[in-house]
């Protein structure tokens, strides 16, 4: 109980003294960090809960069932807390997809995914699909969920009240997943194939049909007032959640082992104990409601069974039978909370300073307009490849769909309809991350990515008002990757804080590491905006023809870098130099002005530059819309590729054109009038001519033509 | 018009309140009907929804044909009340023998999700009663099993009288005959993998749905006479 307790995936012992740093307040934060999700006062007596998490280890090992499970995972993280999850997203890593293996995982992840997804019954609207080299044997599977539900249904993982019963509802308990937090999820990959195909095992399967109606089960009793309080059962099984809830509610309790429903026979006490059998959940019931729940588990055939009492002894004491012998009795905190906190030595890279010095600034630069537009056309890619095999639409909440810079959605749900009416007020969820960035700045570079998430949900017309983090990192006994999480921490913490977005929730997942190889830092960021007035037709990636292309943002070749670009390490291979800088200041400005714009309507259409810079902002307009569009003053590639913050494309209607530019000084945010939408080509004058078809082509084809059959 | 509509939920099941909402937005109150219960008396309309009836254990609707509540839908369908099963509703209408064919998977073997353009085919079904044959409308599909399949001799009745109700002007999955929708000899039971209730919303930009459901809330009246069970 305590191997799996102390791992490094459940007590957080290596990350949690520097997670301290993050800023978790605000006025609309209802529950912060501890707890099974985050949750946020939408207002209207509506709430929304939501959490990110990973899934990396299993799924390196058996895609399918890995994803499949992580999407379980975190989909009974939201509902135990009283809400009806109504949105997944899933930030995704892989290596690249020239390699059979890598092609193996990102399908069998993207099918997991889906098949999990769908049958359960919660739309997946977004998320975000990267391949780099360092994934290869370390792929990233994060899925974030949201929900929503009535403030008065929001209910805690705690357990209390002397004699109250502890009720495990769903599946039934097996062998699959034991040691799944520690055996996989807190030690890194190695050669040994025998070693790691030892591990299947440790990975568990998923039943989507059996979640789902736990879903309906759990709201139902939860409607019903018929819980105390509840938890999932995730990392580290019946251990994790009897000794959470006693824990928190400050009692103990009594588990018999031999109450608990089997999979198999002859499991042993430890094994009942750790085992990760997916769709569980562990319910605190007062005697005198038992029948009720009881009947309301029998009509959503959902196994219930009594497996432990309430006490006030603040232990944690495992039996064989009521009357049987005490196989363990320890202080339920103690797991909980006495894991070792962990100081671990810190180092800067040696490897840094020569890599910030590489300066891109002498690549070898494209060589003619036709090669310019080559490389361009290159840096495309539809990810409609992957998004298409998920339900985006269940719930009839998806006013943006994936593929735009953040999922719109209405604030509404099943049993949680707000007083107004359904369509309007909506949220914004975007998904982020970016290596690359990270690699050569840690902080600067997760500073960035919080910018980048923020902003994205303002293109939505959104508000941010909540974070949630998934922090992958390699092997933490490395001092590198130490320092590399704290910087990476102390930067989010920067740009929370200057944006006043609190972090509600996180996730750390360490020994990202195959035989001694670390990934790249990858913190990912999923932000939660609020729109406070959802009309028709909100504005998303387009040029339309006779409308200005303007730019938003800091312009010139200050504002932006080749390092750590797309450009740089796709067409050159190249990873070196500094990025551009970032001013918080400007970026609060930024995101005010262009949640205004969209929500006035005053724009038709919207885009941020992320990573491929203007180029790949640019061209994706097109392919999106259709139309092209003639620009001018973009002096090269570096200003083309380069990648920096604070920048934004909005196509302005002339007889708005007056009003933006008016705004635009008024925020104190630069705006330069870089031409008109129109035609069937994206031309910038003396610089680049990309056709349209030619650029649709590559976009649809970039996906299917790596991913086929070969 | 109908004034009631029965739509029913089998666990696994995940549109019904989506169709609950579209329906609310013509007008027409809906209540949920579980899949134990056995009678449908005083529903105007039927409505088997979208989802995942048992988990899809061994077939999509193989399952659920056997749920208590299919024998009051046939005998709803019997006595000439309209009833329409919408993507999995139509997987379950096929498995309980109610509409012909079958839905296997998918051509490209993966799951789609994505809008469709439709042509009517036909107006003597429940769903496009009223509706100009020929008519184009944007409507989305959902699914991993839509390929609709019968045999040679089944195709060419269908085709022959008139029972082809919709058909995919870019054929997504491979349905034989480009077949989304199909109806029974009287045209009171439609089937197709369409998703007509998310295509009700002009915030989502898609309203095409509403033609389908208002024609069917349109042509169903009083409720059929129900053969006591």
């Amino acid at each position: 109980m305590y191997a799996v307790m102390w791992s490094e995936h459940c007590s957080y012992k290596s990350s949690r003294r520097h997670l301290r740093r993050l800023p978790t307040q605000g006025p609309e934060v209802l529950v912060g960090p501890g707890e099974n999700a985050g949750v946020i006062d939408a207002g209207d007596g509506i709430a929304v809960a939501i959490r990110i998490e990973s899934h990396n280890h299993p799924s390196a090992i058996e895609p399918y069932q890995g994803a499949a499970t992580g999407v379980g995972g975190i989909i009974r993280d939201i509902f135990t807390m009283g809400a009806r999850p109504v949105a997944l997203m899933d930030p995704l890593r892989f290596g690249p997809p020239g390699d059979a293996r890598n092609r193996w995982v990102a399908t069998g992840v993207v099918s997991g995914i889906s098949g999990y997804g769908n049958a359960v019954g919660v739309p997946t609207v977004g998320g975000e699909l990267e391949f780099a080299s360092c994934y290869a044997g370390n792929p990233l599977v994060n899925v974030l969920c949201c929900g929503l539900l009535p403030k008065d249904r929001l209910v805690f993982g705690r357990a209390g009240g002397e004699g109250n019963l502890a009720v495990l509802l769903g599946s039934t308990t097996g062998r699959d997943g034991i040691g799944g937090v520690s055996v996989l999820a807190s030690a890194a990959f190695t050669d040994d194939v025998e070693a790691e195909a030892a591990k299947r095992p440790n990975v568990q399967v998923g039943d989507p049909y059996e979640e789902k109606r736990l879903i309906e089960a759990t709201l139902e009793l939860l409607d019903k007032h018929l819980v105390f309080g509840i938890q999932d059962l995730g990392g580290a099984g019946l251990t994790c959640a009897t000794s959470e809830t006693a824990s928190r509610g400050g009692v103990g309790m009594d588990v018999d082992v031999d109450a608990v429903p089997l999979r198999e026979p002859g499991m042993e006490p430890f094994e009942i104990m750790t085992s990760e059998s997916q769709e569980r959940m562990l319910a605190i019931v007062v005697p005198a409601d038992l029948d009720a729940v009881t009947e309301v588990c029998r009509r959503w055939e959902v196994r219930a069974t009594v497996v432990g009492k309430v006490t006030t002894t603040g232990r944690l004491r495992i039996l064989k039978g009521w009357d049987g012998d005490v196989l363990a009795d320890v202080p339920a905190a103690s797991l909980h909370e006495d894991a070792p906190n962990y100081d671990r030595p810190m180092r800067r890279p040696a490897w840094l300073d020569e890599r910030l010095a590489d300066d891109p600034a002498r690549l070898p630069p494209p060589t003619s307009p036709s090669e310019l537009a080559n490389d361009l056309a290159r840096l495309l890619a539809d990810p409609s490849w992957a998004f298409r095999q998920y339900d985006h639409q269940l719930f009839l909440n998806t006013v943006v769909a994936p593929g735009a810079d953040a999922a719109v959605l209405r604030l509404s749900a099943p049993g949680v309809r707000p007083s107004g009416g359904a369509d309007v007020r909506g949220m914004a969820l975007s998904t982020d991350g970016s290596p690359r960035w990270c690699a050569l700045d840690p902080r600067a570079g997760t500073r960035l990515v919080v910018a980048e998430s923020a902003l994205n949900v303002a293109c939505a017309g959104a508000r941010p008002v909540a974070l949630v983090n998934c922090l992958n990192f390699g092997n933490p006994e490395h001092p590198e990757v130490m320092w590399q999480l704290s910087e990476a921490i102390d930067g989010m913490a920067e740009a929370c804080t200057a944006l006043g977005i609190p972090v509600v929730g996180g996730n750390v997942s360490l020994y990202n590491e195959s035989n001694g190889t670390d990934i790249d830092p990858t913190p990912v960021v999923g932000m939660l905006g609020l729109i406070d007035r959802l009309r028709p037709g909100v504005p998303t990636p387009a040029f339309v023809p006779g409308s200005r292309v303007v730019l938003l943002g800091p312009n010139g070749s200050g504002a932006v870098s080749l390092a750590g670009s797309r450009w740089a390490a796709e067409r050159r291979g190249h990873l070196g130099g500094h990025l551009a800088a970032l001013d918080l200041a400007l970026h609060a400005r930024l995101l005010a002005l262009v949640a205004g714009l969209v929500d006035e309507r005053l724009v038709d259409g919207v885009h941020d530059i992320s990573d491929g810079g203007l180029g790949v902002a640019l061209a994706e307009m097109m392919v999106k819309s259709g139309t092209g569009c003639r620009l001018g003053g973009i002096a090269g590639y570096a200003e083309l590729f380069g990648e920096g913050p604070s920048r934004v494309l909005v196509s302005v209607p002339s007889v708005r054109f007056a009003t933006v530019r008016e705004r635009s000084s008024e925020a104190g945010v630069p705006a330069t009038d870089l031409g008109v939408g129109g035609g069937d080509a994206l031309v910038i004058d003396g610089l680049l001519e990309l056709g349209l078809a030619d650029a649709l082509s590559s976009w649809h084809e970039a996906l299917p033509a790596q991913f086929s059959v070969r | 018009m109908a004034q009631r509509a029965g739509v029913v939920v089998f666990p696994g099941t995940n549109c019904e309140h989506d169709v609950v909402e579209a329906f609310a937005r013509l007008g027409v109150p809906a209540e949920l009907v579980w899949h134990g219960a056995r009678s449908l008396s005083g529903f105007d309309v039927v409505v088997l929804p979208g989802g995942f009836a048992h988990g899809d254990y061994l077939r999509p609707g193989a399952i659920a044909r056997f749920s208590p509540v299919m024998s009051a839908v046939a005998d709803f369908a019997a006595a000439g009340g309209p009833v329409v099963g919408i993507c999995n509703g139509f997987q379950v209408l096929t498995e309980a023998r109610l509409l012909p064919g079958a839905l296997q998977k998918n051509k490209g073997l993966t799951f789609v999700c994505q809008v469709t353009e439709l042509e009517v085919a036909s107006d003597r079904s429940a769903l496009t009663a009223g509706v100009e044959v020929g008519r184009r409308l944007r409507v989305p599909i959902n699914h991993f099993e839509g390929n609709f399949t019968a045999a040679p001799e089944v195709l060419r009745a269908l085709e022959d009288e008139g029972r082809v109700v919709l058909r995919y002007l870019d054929n997504p999955n491979g349905s034989a005959h480009d077949i989304a929708g199909v109806c029974n000899g009287p045209g009171n039971v439609v089937g197709l993998m369409p998703h007509p209730e998310r295509a009700t919303s002009e915030l989502l930009g898609l309203t095409d749905g509403l033609v389908l459901l208002g024609a069917l809330l349109a042509s169903a009246g009083a409720p059929p006479a129900m053969v006591p069970a």
